[in-house]
């Protein structure tokens, strides 16, 4: 009996996702729950392990197509034998097959199967049905494709008159902004043209954006790290030994300092939503970290309610897993507010891009020895920029400013967060 | 203790006992309640088969006696055998009542007989015994609309139930009310030698079909002999030992005006029913004109109550309410039901029918929506020529922008067969080009169809 390897459910608003690579080979024995095939999401490579023990006895879908959640990939046979490859969508029997002759496989490649309680759209690359007569004779007089027209808006997605037409239509994708890039270049000889990862692609997408959609503007400070390095000289050993290994950065401080000036300034913590603005009475904290393939930023839940152990460690954690590519989508979102720290790879000033749809995002910097005046006199400091980016639709220039400062003070004397000042 | 069940449908008409079937082939425990000696409800007792019976044999009375002889077929003394023809009609009313009992012994569809009443969130009493079910479906139907000032007593003034069983053709038959069962009605006794007025309170008869279809229609129907008085309301109606007087008087006011009929029909509408269901009792919420309130998904305020058909919202139509009956007991059995509300076709089985789909130009109109028309008339089609039948046409509405059908209105022979085609277009979500560039036989009816299609294109091939 073959099992089906269906395309998991990818978590909040992803519905489709790229198959990046096939572990294991047609014909190939396998573990149930031994990793097959790795998606490529927009957010994070998911990898779908064997239903069964068996052979890997079909791939439906090959690397770089698109799939949707409930697609199915391929077969796992049960009984050891490889079951014949079928691309084409076949009919299904309408009565059971005779006992002891194994049922036809189910038409496999990346079709959407019939979903419950409501018919699921074909995915874009993959029209299930013949387009409409009409629309059938248009595509051919105008040589165009009907994958590239993709889901019909017929019966069950079939392709109508309208949709060619309206494909036809459609303007010639942008020229204005990027006339250059439109025509499809020579590469010279020395240039090297690589495909960009759906993460990039994402990245790029979400960035731009935040940039369209808020009136971002940065305000920027400086803290005094003196009191913070003094703090982490003094309990650092006490602290990994007291928290099992957990080590004490600077992180959590800013952190602890965010959550106490975001208490103090609720629409720095809030969203836009259409007319209205939604304020959150908690805070998941996204902390930015570099990845194999980009940036990812995964949410510390309910920062506010952790102690500097905790925040310690979950970032900590996540920092490996992110280098591993093993984060979990359900840890990429719902962040309230975020910080990047561009000071890890040595920058001294920046302005950080908003995270949509949170309103604000905290950059830390690289921490430098200048010259301070201190009561008058010239001292030596360990200093950092601190640079606040925010949606000047929802929050004020006071507010921002005023919440910085907050951060500021509570990183120059810790102390004060302790009493929550 | 009596039978409990996954599934109670109360009424056995088409949306009742379509629903009874599927359930139980979903596997479902189902009984079905009907007050009547038989299955099938209005449709099948008093409503669409016996008119449809009526129609058939009255169009072939008037067929063999006038238009035979344009055929070079001729017939001294025709004549008409009414007793037959009702009995006739009996015996297609039985074989389709006996015929769902069969469908019900075959599913082991549960007959319940009496009235059923709701006396609590699943538990039906029928006649004194009470039935614990999982989910109650009501499907209670229709009856007419009582006319205001005249009362019926099925003799002299009869709503439809009435007309079917007259044992003599009226000398004049008034009929108030232009819609479809008055004018199908009025189309028997016509046919069969009555003279027909039809008095209607609009100025323009079968309101919600396409106006330019309606005043062709009304035409044919006129030169077939019967007489309207439109914008005109009945105000009373007093039987005597000869007949019945009606006093009218125009909408738009004006003076009153009397009329003598041997017969009034009084077909001015049908409105739910559900007295004596226990539906206050049980809570069911009603809407403003005293339908069942569903959701999308035929349930009512209270769960584990549905309703489906005449009773809910839409057209009362035997055919949306037997796909309302699948959608319902497939979405009891836990899958997707659905019905598309935008491809419910609509027929008048007069001669020639009027058969309709999707919107008409008046909605598209009001909508603001930009069209294209396709028409072909039966006159220039090779078919309704031969078969002397070419009075009306076809109508084809499409999107001016995509093409794809909005409406399809069909006056002609056969409209009532010719309008699956365009039904089955619109659920596709296809083009009228579509439609053009499927194969159609020859000769046939549904050439013209196709040559509406090509028409919306402004390239039809044989006018």
């Amino acid at each position: 009996m073959a099992t089906e390897i269906v395309v998991p459910a990818l978590g909040e608003s992803v519905t489709t996702a790229t198959v990046a690579r096939w572990i294991k080979q047609q014909g190939e024995t396998v573990a149930a729950d031994e990793p097959l095939v790795e998606l490529e999401t927009d957010k994070v490579t998911v990898e779908v392990n064997a239903p069964s023990t068996g052979v890997l006895s079909s791939i439906g879908v090959p690397e770089g197509s698109e799939v949707e959640v409930g697609a199915v990939l391929g077969l796992v046979d049960g009984a050891g034998a490889p079951a014949a490859l079928t691309q084409a969508p076949e009919p299904r029997p309408a009565a059971n097959p005779p006992a002891g002759v194994n049922p036809p496989p189910r038409p496999l490649g990346p079709v959407s199967r019939p979903a419950a309680a409501e018919p699921a759209h074909a995915p874009l690359h993959a029209p299930q049905h013949a387009p409409l007569p009409a629309a059938a004779k248009m595509i051919t007089d105008n040589k165009v494709s009907a994958r590239d027209i993709g889901t019909g808006t017929g019966k069950d997605g079939r392709i109508t008159k309208g949709d060619v037409l309206a494909f036809l239509s459609r303007p010639t994708p942008a020229p204005a902004p990027v006339p250059a890039a439109k025509a499809p270049r020579q590469d010279e000889p020395r240039e090297q043209r690589v495909k960009m990862t759906r993460l990039r692609r994402t990245i790029a997408l979400r960035l731009k954006e935040a940039q369209n959609n808020a009136a971002m503007l940065t305000t920027f400070n400086e803290v005094d790290m003196t009191a913070v390095m003094a703090l982490r000289t003094q309990y650092r050993d006490a602290f990994e030994k007291k928290h099992h290994g957990v080590r004490l950065g600077f992180m959590s401080v800013f952190v602890r300092a965010c959550c106490v000036a975001l208490k103090e300034f609720p629409a720095v913590n809030a969203e836009i939503d259409g007319d209205d603005v939604v304020y959150k009475n908690f805070v998941h904290m996204g902390i930015a970290v570099g990845g194999p393939s980009g940036l990812v930023v995964p949410v510390v839940r309910d920062a506010d309610q952790l102690g500097f152990a905790g925040i310690e460690a979950a970032i900590a954690d996540f920092g490996k897993r992110a280098r591993d590519g093993a984060l979990k989508l359900e840890e990429l979102t719902g962040g309230t507010f975020s910080i990047t720290n561009g000071g890890i790879y040595g920058s001294l000033m920046s302005t950080p891009i908003l995270n949509p749809p949170q309103s604000a995002i905290l950059g830390m910097h690289k921490i430098q020895e200048r010259p301070m005046v201190i009561a008058g006199k010239i001292e030596i400091r360990p200093m950092m920029y601190l640079a606040v980016s925010y949606d000047h639709r929802i929050v004020d220039g006071k507010e921002a400013v005023s919440f910085l400062v907050r951060v500021k003070e509570g990183v120059e004397d810790p102390r004060r967060l302790l009493l929550d000042l | 203790m009596s039978d409990s069940f996954d599934v109670i449908i109360i009424g056995s008409g088409p949306a009742g006992y379509v629903c009874a079937i599927r359930a139980a082939q979903l596997g479902l425990k189902t009984a079905c309640v009907e007050s009547r000696a038989t299955l099938g409800g209005t449709c099948l007792n008093i409503g669409c088969i016996p008119s449809k019976a009526l129609l058939q044999s009255s169009e072939e009375f008037e067929k063999t006696k006038h238009a035979l002889k344009d055929h070079g077929v001729l017939i001294d003394g025709v004549k008409l055998d009414l007793a037959r023809m009702q009995a006739r009609k009996q015996a297609v009313v039985t074989a389709n009542t006996k015929g769902v009992e069969f469908l019900f012994r075959k599913n082991k569809v549960t007959w319940l007989k009496g009235t059923g009443r709701i006396t609590g969130p699943g538990s039906v009493d029928v006649d004194g015994t009470t039935y614990a079910t999982k989910n109650i479906v009501i499907a209670t139907g229709s009856d007419s609309v009582p006319l205001p000032g005249v009362t019926v007593d099925e003799k002299r003034i009869v709503t439809s139930t009435g007309a079917l069983e007259l044992d003599k053709v009226p000398a004049h038959l008034v009929v108030v009310g232009g819609g479809i069962i008055g004018l199908e009605l009025g189309s028997v006794w016509r046919r069969l030698g009555a003279e027909v007025t039809v008095v209607e309170f609009l100025d323009r008869i079968v309101p919600g079909v396409d106006t330019e279809i309606a005043s062709a229609f009304q035409r044919i129907l006129r030169k077939q002999g019967v007489k309207f008085h439109l914008g005109t309301k009945v105000t009373s109606a007093t039987p005597d030992d000869a007949g019945v007087s009606l006093t009218m008087e125009p909408v738009k006011g004006g003076a009153a005006d009397t009329m003598r009929a041997d017969i009034v029909l009084v077909s001015i509408g049908r409105r739910p029913y559900t007295d004596g269901l226990g539906l206050e009792a049980a809570g069911v919420v009603l809407d403003d004109r005293k339908r069942v309130k569903t959701d999308a998904h035929y349930a009512t305020n209270v769960p584990g109550i549905y309703a489906i058909g005449d009773v809910i919202a839409g057209p009362m139509l035997a055919h949306k309410g037997e796909d309302e009956g699948v959608a319902v007991a497939e979405i009891l059995a836990g899958q997707a039901g659905h019905v598309n509300y935008d491809a419910i076709p609509n027929v008048v089985y007069t001669w020639p029918e009027v058969a309709s789909v999707g919107k008409t130009e008046e909605e598209l109109k009001a909508g603001n929506i930009a069209y294209t028309v396709g028409k072909f008339p039966f006159t220039a089609n090779g078919r309704a020529r031969a078969m002397g039948d070419t009075e009306g046409f076809v109508k084809i509405l499409a999107d001016k922008s995509t093409d794809r059908l909005l409406g399809a209105h069909v006056l002609g022979p056969d409209a009532g067969t010719l309008i699956a085609e365009l039904t089955t277009a619109i659920e596709f979500g296809a083009s009228a080009e579509d439609v053009a560039r499927i194969c159609h036989a020859h000769p046939t009816l549904s050439e013209a169809v196709k040559e509406a299609a090509l028409a919306a294109e402004g390239r039809a091939l044989h006018i």
